[in-house]
């Protein structure tokens, strides 16, 4: 960019599907992908004469998601329209939450990449409680001008996150959606799934420069139609660029343009223009007139922060504390969710060795859950099965190699770690014999003995070679002693 | 507080509603005597009434999370203009401008 130093100034507002079984004001199924306009009735689909009543459950676990964004609780909160019309928002407004809403001022603080140093907090605006629209669907099928409208999502339950303008750079914001997405689903409020759409991010950017005639900002840009964390820091990268060049070319500066809106296009990895974004005043919000306030009294948000589970921030300082990991090894049992923490967890408990067991996490486990698309849950090895799998590699009974063989076995079959060992012919070789095989090998292999005795300790590897070919189940390490063993003891006059 | 005509002009452009002159004239007269008599509230000293959220003194009115049937699909469509056989048909929308 140019000589005028720069800083990138991002908020973000994010939309995430509750995790209900009904929709927020009726109760119609809000399961994915049923067949289109299934899963409407009276209510979502704004008939007259139809009345919405709030989902106990979406205010639940809104409010845990904002307890654990560490937001104020208000004791009331109200429900507001906002008009506009869109085709697929069939009432010509929709509820959200205006002026009071469920709660506000919190934040989240990102772990330091470099697992050191402090914390960055991003403050939250506020969290509020609001409805879906339903999908529309441009259909240039046989020359239709048309637009397809599904319904089934209109009415569906969503908190809506905004934060302040705390974030500085592209890479910072991915940051931190991975620990907001990771927070939610610790809290188990949503699946946080942008695929199917319940996870949804706009983002707000502009640049302020330092100029020689003083700090000036560019105009603000939202940016929607991002689909991936990934889509969010190009997108913002490539608006950072764009926003730098304009401002060189036609120098205009914040208030100076009305907030444009613009659209990220993933295959050419630009954000074209869309509409200018309309006033707030233009949404004529009014209180919602066939909802009631909700009230929240302070008891009950004490209640629900003393129920909240260990957070990814808490289990990420446990596993370093109580398990000896170190923060990055930590970092990466966490942001595989919940369950795998515990796994690993149960794992330690029944005697595994803390480090072998994450590592084994990291590698076997996780290749495994990823080749089959199994979760941990659905692994067919207990966490004692795999601790006591690791507690025979730790006391030398079995070899990595052959472990992991073991291991693959275990999933295969569901097998225990006695019956898979069996069933691979591993048994462990008894010393007698083992002592036989490297004496024979020696005797055979005389130039490598000579090497040995010439400094070449290396030459070894090769007979663990010849020694695992005749006999699968030796340990490399104990033929690699014994054998050092038995040249250092023919040395000796 | 005056009403002005294009005042009238943005909010029936919001209200999707296309006014001929004539009317959107006449339609500021009738809207500016209807915000007049609203605005009368102004003269009540309200300093001491707690802001209130809805008329009814109600509050916590909520249900359970438990499915319900939902509308028959033929049911849902049948009313509208155009629709095909799982959707509604609309005229296309590109972005839309408001």
């Amino acid at each position: 960019m140019s000589a005028a130093a720069f800083t990138t100034v991002i908020g973000l507002e994010v939309h995430v599907q509750l995790k209900t079984r009904t929709k927020l004001f009726c109760r119609c199924s809000t399961q994915f992908g049923a067949p289109p306009n299934t899963q409407t009735c009276e209510v979502c689909l704004g008939l007259p004469g139809s009345l919405p009543v709030m989902n106990r459950r979406a205010v639940e676990l809104a409010l845990r998601a904002a307890v654990a964004l560490h937001c104020d609780i208000p004791t009331l909160t109200k429900w507001d329209r906002k008009n506009y019309y869109y085709p697929d928002l069939p009432k010509g407004y929709q509820i959200s939450q205006y002026d009071l809403p469920l709660s506000r001022d919190g934040y989240l603080d990102l772990p330091d990449p470099q697992g050191a140093g402090t914390p960055r907090r991003v403050r939250i605006l506020r969290a509020h409680l609001e409805e879906d629209a339903g999908k529309s669907m441009h259909d240039e099928v046989a020359g239709h001008a048309d637009s397809r409208i599904d319904l089934n999502r209109a009415g569906t339950p969503l908190l809506e996150i905004v934060t302040q303008p705390d974030l500085r750079s592209p890479t910072e914001a991915r940051f931190f959606l991975n620990e907001l997405k990771l927070l939610l689903s610790y809290l188990d409020v949503s699946d946080c799934n942008m695929q199917e759409g319940s996870l949804r991010v706009d983002a707000n950017v502009n640049l302020h420069l330092d100029t020689p005639r003083g700090r000036v900002a560019t105009p603000i840009v939202e940016i929607k139609n991002m689909n991936s964390f990934r889509a969010v820091e190009r997108a913002l990268a490539y608006e950072a660029q764009r926003q730098g060049d304009e401002w060189r070319t036609t120098g205009r500066t914040l208030g100076e343009v009305p907030k444009q809106t613009r659209g990220w296009d993933d295959q050419a990895q630009v954000t074209r223009g869309q509409r200018h974004k309309e006033e707030s005043s233009d949404y004529r919000y009014f209180p919602e007139p066939d909802l009631v306030p909700v009230t929240v009294r302070p008891e009950e948000v004490a209640a629900v922060r003393a129920a909240l589970t260990a957070l990814p921030a808490t289990r990420r300082a446990q596993l370093v504390a109580h398990h000896g990991l170190d923060p990055y090894d930590a970092d990466v049992l966490v942001n595989q969710g919940p369950a795998l923490v515990d796994y690993f967890e149960q794992t330690v408990a029944c005697g595994a060795d803390a480090r072998r067991a994450s590592n084994w996490l990291q590698q076997d486990v996780l290749r495994t859950l990823n080749e089959r698309g199994l979760t941990i849950q659905q692994l067919p090895v207990p966490a004692a099965g795999l601790a006591e799998l690791l507690r025979s590699v730790a006391a030398g009974e079995l070899e990595t190699t052959r472990a992991r063989q073991v291991f693959q076995r275990m999933v295969e079959t569901g097998a225990t770690v006695a019956a898979a060992r069996q069933a691979l012919g591993i048994v462990q070789v008894a010393s007698e014999d083992l002592l036989e095989l490297c004496r024979t090998l020696l005797a055979e292999h005389p130039h490598i003995v000579r090497d040995v005795r010439g400094g070449k300790t290396q030459a070894l590897g090769a007979l663990i070679g010849k020694a695992r070919q005749r006999n699968p189940n030796v340990d490399p390490a104990r033929v690699k002693a014994i054998c050092s063993e038995l040249i250092a003891a023919a040395d000796t006059p | 507080m005056s009403l002005t005509r294009q005042d009238v002009e943005k909010v029936s452009l919001l209200a999707r509603l296309q006014l001929p002159p004539a009317q959107l004239d006449a339609m500021t007269v009738h809207l500016a005597r209807i915000v007049a008599y609203v605005e009368q509230l102004q003269e009540l000293d309200t300093r001491d009434v707690p802001p209130l959220a809805h008329a009814l003194d109600l509050e916590n009115v909520l249900a359970d999370d438990t499915l319900a049937p939902s509308l028959d699909r033929e049911e849902a469509l049948r009313n509208a203009p155009k629709r095909d056989v799982e959707c509604y048909r609309v005229p296309a929308v590109l972005g839309g401008d408001f």
